[in-house]
């Protein structure tokens, strides 16, 4: 089965509130986790306020951290390589990363790119 | 012997809850003398920064139980909630020190350096005395000279706060909280905080001085810890002018009249409580044989007092807004703890500068909006406006919740609800509101009764989000290419004014808030004490001792903390309207006694 890890950058608040911006992108990407992880897949967060270890005793977000620093997370590793940085995944990435077809993805780019409806 | 109220069958958990400056810790101390003294085995237990129970005892106490052998059943312990929350950083961040880059290390730091960590890990440390164990079961009584915030106790009964790390070990979603380096089970806080809302076994006494900020202030605090269920409590108002004292001398008796019309008007939320009065002492609360006699009527004769005759020469606050109208414009903004007198001084700084024929904006949070309606309107130059920090927590909040918290489930949607009561939150709030007028300080003189913390600014600056709302909210005026932390950290147009109180922990306080602005980069241009009975004239025997006693504390504020300072005298009249307000600012001219 297909292993996700995200790290995550640094939040003050157990919420995170502690910035003036809300990240809209969070809240998404939260939600995506949930849906991802009711379709069998096996996500893992990780803080970097909270849970510094797990950084530094992986390899390849240390070097991460290293070179880009902790302004270039979050940091997205699937089965141990490096699938994305620097922003969260969409459903839509996700869904391949796991391998399911994904219901909603179908029905937009059924719409999108055949002769249909648009 | 007079009966105390809150000293009457007292149950085994003694918390003493107040502001800085109050006399929580002397009132505790006194307490555990007493009790101690009647028989009972007695573990006092201080977190105040300033303490002094091993000074008054003559023995070093620090992070151990340690016997008071003067007081045959007494045992003290001192918690530095600095070095807990130190501890407690050390174990998050240890593991990976040298590890990680230094930024990355600095930044996870900077993190778990809020007001929000200090507090949980002082309550970490408390736990343990909360909950049954052979290192407890020798006492009868355990008395505290502080007690936790409704903010904290409610984060630790929220399920949601601990899902995911303690239950489990690991983190999930974005709820990782302040809780993550805790160390105990979360069952052990769960027997704690059930512990504190016990009336068998805890009693909570809020300690208050007869100020009518100072009382507000409490009525919120026992409104808050009545809401989680800390219903017994108690209210002590301590140092109390006698009415003997008032018939001396013009400034006593001021004093007098205003903590009587405070006691009159007490809040009515806290009618209710069981409430004692102390006076206060003609004698300094060090040493045991003082201490024995706070909580009596009695006075000692073997206890003596230096006092002062003649008010102290120092540096006015109008020296200082001389040197702050030589730049022209520029943004001044007043720190400090609550009820020090932010906003009068910002108002008299304000006031001067705008009768120099200087425009200034003053802006103020100033709960009463008393003060800025008198000065509506007064000078020409002169703008003032007010923002109601309730309502702009509340917006932000809000705002959150209807976002963020939208696609949150319940126990999330609590958590984030809980954040948003934090002590941060309102900082936050407060301070965007103002730095929509902050951008006037390009033009004229904006002065405000606030400013954020270091440790709030290098969070907002961290995650650059501050920089986007400011760079929004300023817009095309000339301050467009700074970032607004460098903007705060330059003195030509940004000064920071501390304001305290010549007393222990108010200076203590103060140093704490220059600690942390100075992390962030920023060095306070000036601290002001503000209400110096030193800086006053008086013949009343008590007012002329409490001068003395200021005398160290405005001495450590003029050789160790501060670059420059000014001290503002205690007046006989509240300084209301710009008369006053100038004459505050202009020094020891305003009590014109012979």
């Amino acid at each position: 089965m297909t292993t996700i890890h995200v790290f995550d950058p640094a939040l003050c608040c157990s919420t995170g509130v502690c910035g003036v911006d809300v990240d809209q992108e969070l809240v998404g990407f939260s939600a995506d986790v949930d849906w991802a992880k009711q379709n069998g897949a096996q996500i893992e967060r990780f803080n970097l306020a909270q849970q510094p270890l797990a950084f530094a005793e992986n390899p390849l977000v240390k070097a991460f951290l290293e070179r880009s620093g902790a302004e270039a997370l979050p940091l997205i590793l699937v089965d141990g390589e490096v699938a994305l940085a620097g922003r969260y995944p969409h459903r839509t990435e996700l869904a391949r990363w796991i391998g399911i077809t994904q219901a909603e993805e179908k029905q937009q780019s059924g719409c999108c790119s055949g002769s249909s409806c648009c | 012997m007079t009966e105390l109220k809150f000293l009457d069958q007292p149950p085994r958990f003694l918390f003493f809850t107040g502001k800085g400056g109050v006399g929580k810790t002397s009132v505790a101390c006194a307490t555990a003398i007493q009790l101690a003294e009647s028989g009972r085995r007695v573990l006092l237990v201080s977190t105040d920064p300033a303490s002094n129970v091993g000074q008054v005892f003559g023995i070093t106490i620090g992070n151990q139980i340690t016997a008071i052998t003067v007081v045959p059943g007494l045992t003290a312990l001192e918690i530095d909630p600095q070095a807990a929350a130190q501890a407690y950083r050390d174990r998050i961040v240890g593991p990976v020190r040298g590890v990680l880059p230094d930024t990355v290390v600095k930044g996870i730091e900077e993190q778990l350096s809020g007001a929000c960590t200090t507090e949980i890990a002082a309550f970490d440390e408390f736990t343990a005395l909360l909950v049954d164990s052979v290192l407890t079961a020798d006492y009868d009584h355990i008395i505290f000279d502080t007690a936790p915030t409704g903010h904290t106790i409610r984060l630790l009964q929220l399920p949601g706060a601990w899902d995911g790390f303690l239950e489990d070990g690991k983190g999930d979603a974005s709820c990782l909280g302040p809780l993550a380096g805790l160390e105990k089970q979360r069952s052990q806080y769960k027997a704690a905080v059930a512990a504190l809302a016990d009336p068998q076994r805890s009693r909570l006494i809020l300690v208050a001085r007869a100020q009518q900020a100072t009382l507000r202030e409490v009525a919120r605090t026992h409104e808050e810890l009545a809401a989680i269920g800390l219903a017994q409590q108690y209210l002590v108002i301590n140092a109390i002018l006698p009415q003997a004292e008032a018939t001396q001398d013009a400034l006593a008796m001021a004093i007098y009249v205003r903590e009587q019309r405070a006691l009159n008007e007490i809040p009515e939320l806290l009618k209710s409580l069981p409430c004692d009065r102390i006076e206060l002492k003609p004698f300094n609360l060090v040493g045991l044989e003082a201490l024995r006699h706070l909580l009596t009527t009695a006075t000692p004769s073997t206890v003596h007092s230096d006092t002062l005759t003649a008010a102290i020469q120092a540096p006015s606050l109008s020296k200082l807004v001389n040197e702050i109208a030589e730049d022209g414009h520029g943004l001044v903004m007043l720190m400090g703890k609550g009820g020090v007198g932010k906003t009068t001084l910002a108002a008299a700084v304000a006031v001067n500068l705008a009768q120099r024929g200087l425009p200034v904006h003053l802006t103020t949070s100033d709960p009463a909006a008393h003060l800025s309606e008198t000065l509506s309107g007064a000078l020409d130059n002169l703008t003032v406006s007010r923002i109601d920090p309730h309502a702009e927590t509340e917006r932000y909040r809000q705002h959150i919740l209807d976002t963020k918290g939208a696609k949150l489930d319940a126990q999330g949607r609590a958590l984030l609800e809980e954040d948003l009561h934090s002590p941060c939150t309102e900082e936050i709030a407060v301070f965007q509101a103002f730095s929509r007028i902050i951008r006037e300080a390009g033009k004229k003189f904006v002065v405000m009764d606030t400013a954020p913390t270091g440790h709030t600014l290098l969070l907002l600056d961290a995650t650059g989000a501050y920089h986007r709302e400011i760079s929004r909210q300023m817009g095309s005026s000339g301050l467009h290419y700074t970032t607004p932390m460098m903007q705060l950290q330059d003195t030509k147009r940004t000064k920071v004014l501390i304001v305290t109180l010549a007393e222990t922990t108010p200076v203590l306080e103060a140093a704490n808030l220059q600690v942390d602005l100075r992390r962030a980069g920023i060095e306070p241009w000036a601290w002001i004490i503000n209400t110096s009975v030193a800086a006053a004239t008086s013949k009343s025997p008590l007012l002329r001792q409490r001068a003395a006693n200021e005398l160290r504390e405005i001495n450590a504020v003029a050789t160790t903390h501060a670059q420059r300072y000014a001290v503002v005298p205690m007046l006989r009249e509240e300084p209301v309207g710009v008369t006053r307000l100038l004459e505050l600012a202009s020094g020891n001219r305003i009590n014109p006694e012979r």
